[in-house]
């Protein structure tokens, strides 16, 4: 097993230089300079000059990705010229979002699709099993910005005044603001340094933070305000388990063990639960980690469509306005997560079958 | 019971060899029953309608379309930009005039431009995937044909193109390009070509290990022949389904693209780009952001429900 994770830790190596490289040039392809883009079209060259200079444009573009490839490896990633801030500042504070949003909508879609695909291959060629596939087809069909859309549009505008409407866009309503647990409790932290944004990180993720410091109408208004982006994000996913789950049941059930355990006389309940399903999972894992990647994909246009201030606006704000380091340094964490979660899938997936390991 | 099945065996097998000796029907070809148990599949049967109304649709466009997908009406009819839908079949006042998607906030008719819409969804999605498919299966044929240091590059770089979210890398590429919908569409090829790219490699990887290779090799074959006449024919099968699902993503990102407004331009009656045009008064005029997003879904779903029933026509293992 040792052998396995560090082979495929090595193979993930390479990768992740090659997204650093390519994140590098393709933002330095981007036609128009930072320069004029910063600076308005009527900067003077001086003005310009001493602009690049400050950034290290004037650098060869080699001594730049080496200056960048160091800095990336000790998490240093720039300054965004267009907030004259830190990269990682607007990390600590637009990520939590993201991740709180991928994260809801990845669990809406295992908890809802994996029993959806279970059901629907129990009840295989029945009015069930067709309805149920006939909602996953349509699922993956849908334009994340669409549904979006429309969810914000029956939640905000035709129940309105019902218990059940949700607010279309932002993060908390006007007015509420979630209180940072290291203040709540009272700890005395320096306004600097890496433990306070470590601190400030966490405490950015608002259902998290309201949830342990017991902020109850604040948890109960960031989990209103997260349910429909969740659920337009998450039918993709969802969808795709659904399916993958039925198909993959409905394989393993036909298999020589199946028949096996139910010849010794178990209940079909307990041939479902300890035969089929552990087996069947297998593919699902990898699906889970696989949409990952669309998720963040889509956090971009779901996070547009309800207004929020997550890593996907920003990204899409950095590269339509030419903001180099905002796009290398957010490019490359979100690229860096997604390879690091293939690295766990397939981890995980050597863990679940033995026979990979030895590939 | 055993005695009359078995008689029953011995008499199917008389039945076949019969038929062999007379020789009445031509073997079937591989297409031949692949096109059987396609019909057989409803889901599979319901996206080709789909698909074939959605390219009869693009095609008779001009004479679908009651007006001009660009034409401004205004002057020319009693109606004003967002005009709700107005069907007079649905007792709808026959003083007014007929729009049965309403207007758009440009005062032209919503129906005519979602019909055109077709046109420009269509094209691109085939364009999109012709070009990542020819592109892609050419890494990938060279990678599983010649192996070695030529394999492991080709490889990594589709693995570095993987390693981005797609739609995150297209906007990136779009970013370089220009915004526009030809832009739009090599964005989308070039990060959906390593699918292709993997798909080939692993078909080649087979079949070239296969005897009737190695006795094409044999006989002389060289080793573009071998690749272009024996390897690449028998590799394409599960590239085609995967180029009809690819359809439906290259259609779903491009509306994307357009959504984030770096796709299609306006006044192009695009699905996406008219969404987007509209989404700010989704609270007002919700029907200009409805039919568009309907559209989408509808050709996504055809192009989803036919490489699906492909998939199961070509691969009769699967059980689903």
């Amino acid at each position: 097993m040792l052998g396995f994770i560090t082979r495929r830790t090595m193979l993930a190596i390479p990768v992740l230089l090659g997204i650093i490289v390519v994140v590098f040039f393709l933002i330095r392809a981007i036609p128009g300079d930072p320069c004029t883009s910063m600076l308005g079209e009527r900067a003077t060259a001086e003005a310009c000059e001493r602009f690049d200079a400050a950034n290290g444009l004037n650098d060869p573009i080699w001594v730049q990705l080496g200056i960048y490839m160091k800095n990336v490896i000790t998490f240093n990633l720039g300054e965004s010229v267009r907030f004259s801030r830190p990269v990682t500042q607007l990390l600590i504070e637009r990520l939590p979002l993201t991740i709180e949003l991928a994260f809801s909508a990845l669990t809406i879609a295992v908890v809802v699709g994996v029993p959806m695909g279970i059901i629907a291959a129990r009840k295989h060629n029945t009015a069930i099993d067709s309805a149920t596939m006939a909602f996953a087809n349509i699922g993956v069909s849908m334009p994340v910005f669409w549904l979006g859309l429309m969810l914000a549009y029956v939640f905000a505008l035709v129940l309105k005044g019902t218990p059940f409407a949700l607010p279309p866009s932002g993060r908390l309503t006007a007015g509420v603001f979630s209180v940072p647990y290291y203040e709540v409790w009272g700890w005395n932290l320096e306004e600097e340094g890496f433990w306070f944004s470590v601190n400030e990180f966490i405490s950015n993720f608002y259902i998290f933070n309201t949830l342990i410091t017991a902020q109850w109408a604040v948890f109960w208004d960031a989990i209103r305000h997260m349910i429909l982006p969740a659920i337009a994000l998450a039918t993709i996913p969802l969808a795709i388990i659904a399916r993958i789950t039925r198909s993959s049941l409905l394989e393993v059930m036909s298999k020589d063990y199946i028949r096996t355990a139910r010849a010794k006389g178990a209940s079909e309940t307990r041939v479902v639960r300890h035969h089929a399903l552990r087996n069947a999972l297998l593919p699902v894992v990898t699906i889970i980690g696989l949409s990952l990647g669309g998720l963040l994909g889509g956090a971009v246009l779901t996070e547009t469509v309800f207004g929020l201030a997550g890593v996907g606006t920003a990204l899409f704000d950095a590269i339509t306005g030419r903001d180099y380091a905002v796009v290398q340094g957010f490019t490359v964490i979100i690229a860096g997560g997604y390879v690091l979660v293939n690295l766990l899938v397939d981890l995980s997936y050597g863990y679940l079958d033995p026979r990979i390991r030895v590939k | 019971m055993s005695i009359f099945n078995q008689r029953k065996d011995v008499e199917e097998i008389e039945a076949v060899t019969d038929q062999r000796n007379l020789v009445t029907t031509k073997p079937s070809s591989q297409w031949k029953l692949t096109l059987r148990r396609f019909r057989g599949r409803k889901s599979g049967m319901i996206g080709l309608t789909i698909v074939t109304l959605l390219i009869l649709m693009a095609v008779f466009a001009p004479i679908l379309a009651p007006y001009e997908p660009n034409e401004v009406l205004i002057g020319k009819e009693d109606v004003g930009p967002r005009d709700p839908p107005c069907v007079h079949a649905f007792g709808c006042s026959e003083e007014t005039p007929q729009h049965v998607m309403g207007t758009d906030g440009n005062v032209r008719d919503e129906f005519s431009r979602i019909i055109y819409g077709a046109r420009v969804s269509l094209t691109l999605g085939f364009f999109t995937v012709t070009i990542a498919l020819l592109v892609g299966s050419a890494f990938g044929a060279i990678a599983g044909f010649t192996g070695g240091w030529i394999d492991n590059v080709i490889m990594r770089v589709m693995d570095v193109v993987l390693g981005f979210p797609s739609l995150l890398l297209a906007i990136a590429i779009v970013a370089v390009l220009g915004p526009g919908l030809r832009n739009a569409l090599i964005a989308i090829a070039i990060v959906t070509m390593p699918g292709y790219a993997r798909v080939m490699r692993a078909q080649v990887l087979s079949i070239k290990e296969s005897d009737y290779v190695a006795a094409s090799e044999a006989l002389g074959a060289s080793s573009t022949q071998l690749l272009v006449r024996r390897v690449i024919p028998n590799a394409l099968t599960p590239l085609v389904v995967l180029a009809t699902l690819g359809v439906a993503t290259a259609i779903l990102e491009a509306a994307g693209l357009s959504f984030l407004g770096l796709g299609a331009q306006p006044p192009l009656a695009e699905w996406g780009s008219m969404l987007a045009s509209e989404r700010n008064q989704l609270f007002t005029s919700p029907f200009l952001v409805f039919f568009p997003g309907i559209a989408i879904m509808i050709t996504v779903l055809g192009f989803n429900l036919m490489g699906d029933g492909l998939r199961d026509a070509l691969d009769p293992t699967l059980n689903r």
